[in-house]
């Protein structure tokens, strides 16, 4: 789960790292309290959406101006004329779709003099199981474009769970920065409290882009991205409260709610599986033969006939889905649960594009039987070629 | 032979009496026989669980009492979530040598500590988020359909569960069938990888060819990979045919799996392919064609 820029500040500054005052912005009424709150002489006012690239990014609208998604005040007026010109307007940035996403609120925050950017990460790096911290002197930037052409100027380091960040650690860390005097003292406190803040709160990603030393010589965390793992969520009510929905798709949420894994895609053929790696290969599968998939809706392990027809419906909302797939090679799922869940889906929402059908594994035999006899147009299949070359047929002869 | 797992494992469940468990137990049970001997329950101990053919498995208190007892040299978890690293700890803290964990959407940060614990001990852990392993007409632990296995010369090794009966299906319906299968799990952090199935496959004589299963996300098919350049040039090699999911995945979107999600050009699916097939592996571009890939590989 992702949050926002002002949350996640919210969230470091309780465990005690250093981010600027701010006030954030749901409505214009809010403006006033903020510039009366922050005493300027600068101020800046950041657009607050679930992507990246907002500085650089640009509007949809021509009243929001030329600028950018993050902009710069040198007077409580032009705080305001900031904040009407971009809230409740759309911002494209590299990473939203061509229509951009409607930016629903704003941050106000102190302004700051920056001597040099430099870029702070933690993650859970795969290959040693444990939490690393990515350094780097070039902040500012992407760093996948930094880990591209000098790879060299990144430091990852893993943390031992056992250990926490040690004074080694953190010195190592402060070296690759190239952080000296009074910048080397925060940074020796700030990365054990960020290291504390990421475990607490099961973060799955914690990025400071840029971390800066200002010119005061002092550290502070300029700009960061939290998301969260979703399955740590049960323990933590308060991180959940921040969850924007705004930010999500409709039939993302949905599918959440029972505990659905959906995925939109472009094409036009939706599909149910079970397991990511089975919804990866029917995707696969679908493109060898010429077609896109639209969605799909991974029911998982574990699934009644009421959520198997949730899901069925779920697909079914996207407009692009010109025929369906039921994939599921049942081991905890029973083939059975996930054929009576479709046919009660069928029935309810009166499918009028091409469905195949393929099960296999555990209660099979049963679970073809009531498909079978349901006297429903339903196109069984008996493997997942099969399954993938009858779809692509019935959607392109539609 | 087979590896990991056969007729003398004894097997204990950790959440023996939820709904899931109980299904699964009963169908390990029906499988070959194979020999479940306990489970456990904090609160139950000193009970018993009746399976459907009658069978009762007493109830202790923790895995080390069950262990004690019963001499279970192997556990499977069916815990939810929010317990399953604690009953992790719990069989590495009683010393069980083989612990498999089923649990899809155990946190993250849970594995990392369970992994530094299990680092420091002598306990396997296949998985979290797995769907087990097992040797046909033998042993079965965790969820895989037993029917579709047949006794036999391959060996499975996956990272997606369901693609793993695939190949198991589909190895099976070629007449080739297999010696074990084993189903690592698809999340970031977990207690087997590639490499260490990989190293007993090749020592296992009755293995006689190798499916190895992929997908997108890490570097762990990258590392496999190289280890059997590695193996090869010490004059073991078995042939063996490979699969990575999410050739077409779009970039930066976890696919399901937390592991799965290709960023910065790290872990994409041709990558993969092109390591392994520098390991001399018969990648398949469709996964439907595991089996009979296998046969033409065979064939020479």
């Amino acid at each position: 789960m992702n949050i926002h820029e002002y949350q996640a500040k919210a969230v470091l500054k309780e465990f005690g790292a250093p981010v600027a005052d701010g006030v954030p912005i749901l409505t214009l009424d809010d403006v006033q309290t903020a510039v009366d709150t922050l005493p300027g002489p600068l101020w800046v006012v950041k657009s607050q959406i679930h992507a990246g690239g907002r500085g650089k990014g640009k509007f949809v609208e021509a009243a929001a101006g030329e600028k950018g998604g993050v902009r710069l005040a040198f007077s409580k007026e032009e705080v305001m004329d900031h904040a009407k010109a971009m809230l409740g307007n759309h911002l494209v940035t590299a990473q939203t779709s061509a229509d951009g996403k409607q930016v629903n609120r704003l941050y106000v925050e102190d302004g700051a003099d920056i001597a040099s950017e430099l870029y702070l990460s933690l993650l859970v790096d795969r290959e040693t199981g444990q939490p690393a911290f990515v350094a780097s002197t070039e902040g500012g930037m992407d760093i996948e474009a930094v880990a591209h052409d000098t790879p060299d100027k990144i430091l990852t380091l893993p943390i031992d769970p056992m250990a926490g960040v040690t004074e080694d650690a953190a010195g190592k860390l402060c070296d690759a920065l190239a952080l000296e005097g009074a910048a080397r003292e925060d940074g020796m406190k700030l990365f054990p409290v960020l290291y504390k803040a990421f475990t607490e709160k099961d973060m799955s990603m914690l990025e400071i882009n840029p971390l800066i030393v200002m010119e005061n010589g002092h550290l502070r965390v300029l700009d960061a991205k939290v998301s969260f793992d979703g399955n740590a969520l049960f323990r933590h009510p308060d991180i959940m409260e921040l969850r924007d929905t705004t930010e999500e798709d409709e039939k993302e949420i949905e599918a959440s709610e029972w505990d659905l894994a959906y995925i939109a895609l472009d094409g036009t053929i939706g599909c149910m599986v079970n397991g990511a790696g089975l919804a990866m290969a029917t995707m696969d599968i679908i493109k060898l033969y010429g077609e896109e998939p639209a969605n799909f809706c991974d029911v998982g392990g574990g699934a009644n006939a009421e959520k198997v027809a949730a899901a069925f419906k779920i697909i079914m909302k996207d407009p692009n889905v010109k025929g369906i797939l039921v994939n599921i090679f049942g081991g905890i799922m029973k083939c059975d649960v996930i054929a009576e869940g479709v046919i009660q889906a069928v029935k309810e929402t009166s499918l009028a594009v091409p469905l195949v059908v393929r099960l296999e594994g555990t209660n099979v035999e049963k679970g073809k039987e009531i498909l079978a006899q349901s006297g429903m147009n339903i196109i069984p299949a008996d493997d997942l070629d099969d399954a993938a070359q009858k779809i692509v047929a019935a959607v392109k002869g539609a | 032979m087979s590896i990991l797992i056969d007729s003398n494992t004894k097997v204990m469940v950790q959440g023996l009496t939820g709904k899931t468990g109980s299904f699964h137990t009963n169908q390990a049970l029906e499988y070959f026989g194979t020999q479940m001997v306990a489970g456990t329950h904090p609160r139950k101990a000193g009970e018993s669980w009746t399976a459907d053919n009658g069978a009762s498995l007493p109830i202790y208190a923790n895995a080390a009492d069950a262990k004690d007892a019963t001499g279970a040299n192997a556990s499977v978890i069916y815990v939810p979530p929010a317990g399953a690293a604690a009953a992790i700890e719990e069989a590495i803290d009683a010393e069980i040598p083989l612990i498999v964990c089923i649990t899809e959407g155990v946190p993250v940060l849970d594995m990392v500590r369970v992994k530094a614990k299990l680092d420091r001990s002598n306990s396997r852990l296949i998985g979290p988020n797995c769907p087990g392993l097992l040797t046909p007409e033998q042993c079965k632990i965790g969820i895989m359909p037993g029917k579709i296995f047949k006794k036999g010369s391959v060996g499975v090794v996956s990272r997606s569960g369901t693609l793993t009966y695939e190949a198991v299906y589909q190895t099976s319906v070629e007449g080739l069938g297999q010696t074990s299968a084993v189903g690592i799990g698809g999340d970031p952090v977990k207690g087997t990888e590639f490499i260490d199935v990989l190293e007993m496959f090749l020592a296992d004589d009755e293995t006689e060819s190798i499916v190895m299963i992929g997908e997108i996300g890490g570097t762990a098919e990258e590392d496999a990979a190289q280890f059997l350049i590695d193996e090869a040039k010490k004059g073991r090699k078995k042939p063996m045919v490979g699969f990575i999911a999410g050739r077409t995945a779009p970039k930066g979107r976890t696919m399901g799996h937390a592991g799965a999600i290709v960023s910065g050009g790290k872990g994409d699916a041709e990558s993969k392919i092109a390591a392994m097939e520098a390991a001399g592996i018969k990648v398949s571009p469709s996964p439907a064609r595991l089996g009979t890939t296998m046969v033409e590989v065979l064939k020479g």
